[in-house]
């Protein structure tokens, strides 16, 4: 029965100005395409194709956006097919495209902020050599994210989820002579292979069990397949999400991938390709649902990675890795959010659209800081810039207004509805998860303090000669509508519902709950909390003087944050080091016992050889006396055989 | 008389020229202990012949005699050449063709 | 048309270019890599149209000739292609030209003549047609055997300081196998004289033996380990590296490019239709070395210290792969691994001869001996990274397609084998990225600052490569419609058929379609 209501309820084709949907992935890859194949012919007019291609396809999504609406809400669901991809035997995957609430959604968030990344690029790669080639990275970037979005199966999906790995790995390795960002694009991409691997296997089970990996079919099947199945395929998704989404266990890449121009944490690392681990789980929802251990698991790793982002980016110095932490633990609550079930998906898309506005436009803000106090990352080599740059101050203000969750702006609509989710999942699951989530705001709104007063407040401690400036209307238009979009997009989005009823298609409509605490009260526990954390941040940095280098004496918590809580000390005692051990062994393996065993094989008949050529002494008479000896046994041989 | 006795004869004048080939040093002893052994196996092959009543074992003969000459030829060729060059004619000086 | 003998031209005209070449006179070095290439692009074009006139829903084997050879022995000279062998020689007509052009002076620097180098890899382009299109197997022995004395020569006469040892080795090692599979098929001969009274070497024939099971594991061990050295398996691989670092960069594509998929061809072609009891029974076992072989040769490549021999340790893990899906039996593994021949040798082609532009550059095959080539030669890096991601089979280029369908077909029957050779993938990623890092990223180093960008013919060599990769990878169908129908066939012989979903969600709709 529920197989036949889902068919129904299924994609339909696309028409009218979805039959354009191809294009909204293809023209930022044709851009990359030109960009990347054309040479330096094109650094001179490179950067504005590299533009216009997403903001070509934003137009289109936009577009499809406003069709869609006008569309009933079972009819939402738009399917293209643009040919057969790998049809081998009963596996068959066309390269097709899926178009609903969700993907239109996350299409819009990487074609509009993607869109003002690369404006602002365009100033702020302004004096790289490279920048044409930067832009075709990016392009790269934005038409896999887009596949990965679009994607109507698992393994197109997959090509867009590695192939936004590619871009990340392009992107971070940008200026690659520095061995050190070059190791940060190695560990980026290889700690996301790991994640790929659940990916891979997921997929193949997904084969193996319904013989389909399109994503319609496989939601439709989930509930006939067994229990087992989907807590396996569920627990390998989310180890996908982990690598991706820079989660525990894998999260150690992400602080790293700050070696990346500052418009890439801002469009990758903050706004999109870290959040589709989200999107991964949202996606599969209809196996997530079936298997409360696999979403159990997401939510505890949602949690755990939460307050492990928060008390990293409390820690640190530099800006980029305080922001970066800062994102691992705002997708902890979107991964929270998605684990919680039902009762979370909206909440956690929610949060990615307006954690997507409000993180670019303060990663785009750190990197007009960046850029007018020549490239220095250090916070405590800042001060006192509020006034010497009065557009990034602000919309950096309306940023971290943001983030901390302050009404009317936009975290406080989505953060706050995450953490009542999580209180109303009920149980000690909800009261720990509850505790947690709340917590983490608190730490959030203490790192986000702590980051302003450091930057913009105080007095001035520059490096010699820094001659800081505002940054040019380029580089501050798009900020300037970011930071709009992080005032409006949450109220745009929460109030009444909206976007919860706009989402009902793909994730079902939302279950009534009752709440453990009133939504009002725990708003004001909310608000104090943020408090005082703001507080704590306030009393910490900007009552006394902070100090230019950072100090030693401070507490092991702090300590073992500013080394991001060991991850990187796990990883390479219990990972790396033992592999390079292995690859050394095997070297030595490979050298002395395989082919020592086909040279020593050769070595022993080249000896017997060598031997048994003594035999031939020369003399003539001990050959004729082995001639007769030998006469002599083949006598007796036949004597004794006669007898 | 009983052709055995032939046969011993025979046995005997192979293992003398045996002997010889294997203990003595001069090639030319060596060489006619050689001889000694063929004219055994010609002497075998004769009275082999007789008991047989055939004539096969004679025609075997007279090829070993024939085989014998052109060999005593073509060995003692050698020998002298060797023994021109090398002034020696023991076999164990001429020990080069070895490993 | 049809009447038309294709194999046997496109066979004849390397072999007759090999031979004008070889007579060119002295000095004349330019002139003689002029005819070679000219005579190679010949035979591609001649592929290609031969390949569009290939009948994907036709009978299994097309362009058949046959005549009689030694009527005695039964044995004929038979040619002919499915679409397995289709591909394999279109792969071999491709690398050709491509060798050619990026090894235009690998020989300038042996003291031995020129000429002499490109008439033996116009030689070779003949053994390998031949062997890929043999319908006789006699026919494919002499090739399998006769195609060691053009490499043999290319080793040793044109390779790197251990050339010699490298070529006896290789040599040795070959000869080893083939004389196994001698055994073996003389054992084929006298089971198909007892059953058809009559001996013969006729592949279908062959294919319709009943062998007792006793003796058909004995003659299938034949062919497999003769095999299993040619491709190379572990633990039958050590004369690859040695080889591979001791030969040219061109003869290294050809080596292990193509050569080396006549192991995994006899498998696919051979292996399984004449033994499928022995296949089945053995199966088991081979998957294990396979798996071994991905995550062993991925391991040992991470720790090389020279280039040429990295990439021949990265095929090691490649070529299991291919046996993983080739035993496997679903359709899904043997069409992937067919298309992975394919696919690696245009990747590992692409490895071999950028290394082989960075060789020629630096005279040095170690890996830290380079450093930031990408600052000074942003093409050669490039081009060098999109060879290293085909090499970890990104998605988007056609690598992937193999390896995934490869993994997937390998997990719906045994899924342990599946996920542990998935784990192959991160490996892959390490041995890519780390050398890349190595070679291409940080400061250049003071020699590496004097290298010249790719020129004009390094480019020609190198983008069909790309093309091919990127185009296969988005749009692999074509190769997939004329492969598919050979795998069916195989699989048929062997009497396997796909494992079927557990919740099947076509079957599950038609139901619900009739309920209604």
């Amino acid at each position: 029965m529920s197989a036949a209501v889902l068919a129904e309820a299924g994609p339909v084709a696309a028409s009218g100005v979805f039959s354009l949907l191809w294009l909204v992935v293809a023209l930022p890859l044709f851009g990359a395409a030109i960009l990347l194949l054309a040479g330096r012919r094109s650094d001179r007019w490179g950067h504005w194709l590299g533009t216009a291609m997403p903001v070509a396809s934003f137009v289109i999504v936009s577009a499809m956006l406003f069709a869609m609406l006008g569309r009933d809400s079972s009819s939402r669901s738009i399917n293209q097919t643009v040919y057969t991809w790998i049809p081998v035997g009963g596996f068959r995957v066309d390269m097709g495209l899926l178009l609903d609430p969700l993907s239109v959604s996350f299409a819009l968030l990487i074609t509009g902020v993607g869109s003002l990344i690369h404006i602002y690029s365009i100033g702020y790669m302004s004096h790289d050599p490279a920048r044409r080639r930067f832009f075709g990275y990016l392009n790269l970037f934005v038409a896999s994210m887009l596949l990965l979005v679009l994607a109507n199966s698992y393994l197109t999906l997959y090509m867009g989820w590695e192939g936004v790995g590619l871009a990340s790995y392009l992107l971070i390795g940008f200026w690659n002579f520095r061995p050190a960002f070059a190791s940060a694009a190695n560990k980026a991409f290889v700690m996301n292979r790991v994640g790929d691997v659940g990916l891979s296997i997921a997929i193949m089970i997904m084969f193996a069990t319904f013989g389909t990996v399109s994503i319609a079919a496989v939601s439709a099947a989930a509930p006939q397949a067994s229990h087992g199945v989907l807590t396996a395929m569920g627990l390998l998704l989310l180890l996908a999400a982990c690598g991706k989404s820079a989660q525990v266990p894998l999260q150690a890449w992400l602080g790293d991938a700050m070696a990346g121009p500052t418009p890439v944490s801002a469009l990758i690392h903050a706004a999109t390709m870290v959040t589709a681990g989200v999107y991964l789980i949202a996606r599969s929802n209809a196996i997530f649902d079936l298997s409360a251990g696999a979403q159990l698991a997401v939510a505890i790793v949602g949690a755990v990675t939460l307050l492990f982002g928060a008390i990293v980016g409390a820690a640190k110095d530099d800006i980029k890795k305080s922001l970066a932490g800062s994102t691992m633990s705002q997708i902890g609550y979107m991964i929270l959010a998605v684990g919680l079930g039902p009762i979370g998906y909206a909440f956690g898309i929610a949060h990615l659209l307006t954690h997507g506005f409000f993180k670019a436009d303060l990663f785009l803000g750190a990197g007009s800081v960046m850029h007018g106090m020549n490239d220095e990352v250090d916070m405590r080599r800042y001060g006192g810039l509020r006034k010497l740059m009065p557009v990034t101050f602000v919309t950096f203000i309306f940023g971290y207004l943001a983030i901390i969750g302050v009404p009317p702006f936009a975290g406080y609509f989505t953060k706050d509805k995450i953490i009542e989710a999580a209180f109303d999942k009920g149980g000690v699951q909800g009261w720990t998860f509850g505790f947690i989530a709340l917590l983490g705001a608190g730490i959030t709104a203490f790192y986000m303090t702590r980051m302003v007063i450091m930057t913009f407040f105080g007095e001035k401690r520059w490096a010699p000669d820094t001659h800081p400036h505002e940054s040019p209307t380029v580089m501050t238009a798009p900020m300037a509508v970011l930071a709009f979009m992080s005032l409006v997009s949450g109220a745009l989005l929460m109030l009444g519902g909206r976007f919860v009823t706009f989402l009902e298609p793909v994730f079902g409509p939302e279950p009534v709950v009752a709440h453990p605490i009133s939504p009002v009260v725990l708003t004001v526990i909310t608000l104090a909390v943020v408090a005082l954390g703001v507080g704590l941040a306030y009393q910490q940095y900007a009552t006394r003087p902070v100090p230019e280098v950072a100090p030693v004496d401070v507490s092991p918590l702090t300590v073992a944050a500013r080394r991001d809580l060991y991850g990187d000390v796990v990883n390479e005692t219990l990972v790396m080091h033992p592999g390079q051990y292995l690859t050394r062994f095997l070297v030595f393996f490979d050298n002395r016992v395989v082919d020592g065993a086909v040279n020593g094989l050769a070595a022993l008949i080249g000896g017997i050889s060598a031997r048994s050529r003594r035999i031939q002494t020369g003399f003539v008479r001990s050959y004729a006396l082995s001639m007769f000896a030998g006469a002599a046994i083949v006598v007796v041989a036949v004597v004794l055989v006669r007898i | 008389m009983s052709p055995t006795y032939y046969l011993v004869v025979s046995a005997l004048l192979f293992t003398l020229g045996g002997t010889g080939v294997l203990v003595r040093r001069n090639a030319i002893v060596v060489f006619m202990s050689v001889e000694l052994m063929l004219n055994a196996s010609n002497l075998a092959f004769v009275t082999f012949a007789r008991m047989n009543g055939n004539l096969d074992g004679q025609v075997m003969a007279f090829f070993v005699m024939v085989v014998a000459a052109a060999e005593v030829v073509i060995g003692l060729a050698i020998i002298v050449s060797i023994f021109r060059t090398r002034r020696s004619a023991s076999i164990d000086d001429a020990s080069l063709l070895k490993y | 048309m049809t009447t038309f003998p294709w194999l046997t031209t496109i066979g004849v005209i390397p072999l007759v270019g090999a031979v004008v070449v070889a007579a060119l006179p002295k000095g004349r070095d330019l002139l003689a890599k002029q005819v070679a290439l000219v005579v190679s692009l010949v035979v591609l074009v001649l592929t290609v149209i031969m390949a569009t006139a290939f009948d994907p829903t036709g009978p299994t084997f097309q362009f058949v000739e046959q005549h009689s050879w030694i009527s005695a022995f039964g044995v004929s000279y038979a040619v002919g292609v499915d679409g397995i062998g289709l591909v394999l020689v279109a792969l071999a007509t491709v690398l050709v030209p491509v060798v050619i052009l990026a090894g235009w002076n690998d020989a300038d620097e042996s003291n031995r003549p020129v000429k002499v180098y490109f008439a033996l890899i116009l030689v070779l382009e003949t053994m390998m047609i031949g062997v890929f299109a043999a319908t006789d197997l006699f026919l494919f022995y002499v090739f399998f055997e006769a195609m060691l004395i053009p490499v043999y020569f290319l080793i040793g006469a044109f390779g790197g300081a251990q050339r010699s040892y490298a070529a006896v080795k290789f040599l040795l090692y070959s000869l080893f196998g083939g004389l196994l599979m001698l055994v073996a098929l003389i054992g084929l001969y006298s089971v198909s004289g007892d059953q058809l009274g009559k001996g013969t070497f006729e592949f279908s024939a062959l294919t319709g033996l009943n062998i007792d099971p006793t003796t058909q594991k004995w003659l299938f061990l034949g062919f497999f380990f003769a095999f299993a050295i040619k491709a190379p398996l572990w633990p039958f691989h050590t004369w690859l590296p040695d080889a591979a670092a001791e030969s040219t960069p061109g003869t290294a594509v050809l080596l292990v490019g193509v050569l080396d998929k006549v192991g995994t061809f006899g498998m696919i072609r051979y292996c399984l239709p004449l033994f499928p009891d022995a296949s089945k029974y053995f199966a088991p076992a081979i998957l294990v070395i396979a798996v071994i072989g991905i995550l062993y040769g991925a391991l040992a490549a991470i720790g090389q210290t020279d280039m040429m021999r990295l990439i021949a340790y990265t095929s090691l893990s490649h070529f299991g792969f291919i046996t993983l899906g080739i035993f496997a039996m679903t359709t899904q593994g043997q069409s992937g691994s067919t298309l992975y021949m394919v696919n690696h040798g245009f990747s590992t082609a692409g490895l071999f001869i950028v290394a082989g532009f960075l060789i020629s550059r630096r005279g040095s095959r170690l890996i830290a001996d380079y450093g930031g080539v990408q600052r000074v030669a942003p093409l050669l890096a490039g081009s060098f990274l999109v060879m290293g991601l085909a090499s970890l089979a990104l998605p988007g280029l056609s690598t992937f397609v193999s390896e995934f369908l490869v993994l997937v077909g390998t997990f719906t029957r045994y899924p342990a084998a599946g996920i542990v050779a998935t784990i192959g993938i991160i490996f892959a990623a390490l041995y890519v990225l780390l050398w890349y890092q190595r070679v291409a990223t940080g400061e250049p180093t003071e020699r590496v600052k004097g290298f010249k960008d790719l020129g004009l013919r390094e480019v020609l060599a190198v983008a069909p490569l790309i093309a091919l990769l990127i185009a296969l990878g988005f749009f692999p169908k074509p190769l997939l419609d004329v492969i598919n129908p050979a795998v069916s066939s195989t699989l048929q012989h062997v009497g396997q058929t796909d494992p079927t979903p557990t919740v099947p969600v076509a079957s599950g709709s038609s139901a619900e379609g009739t309920a209604q």
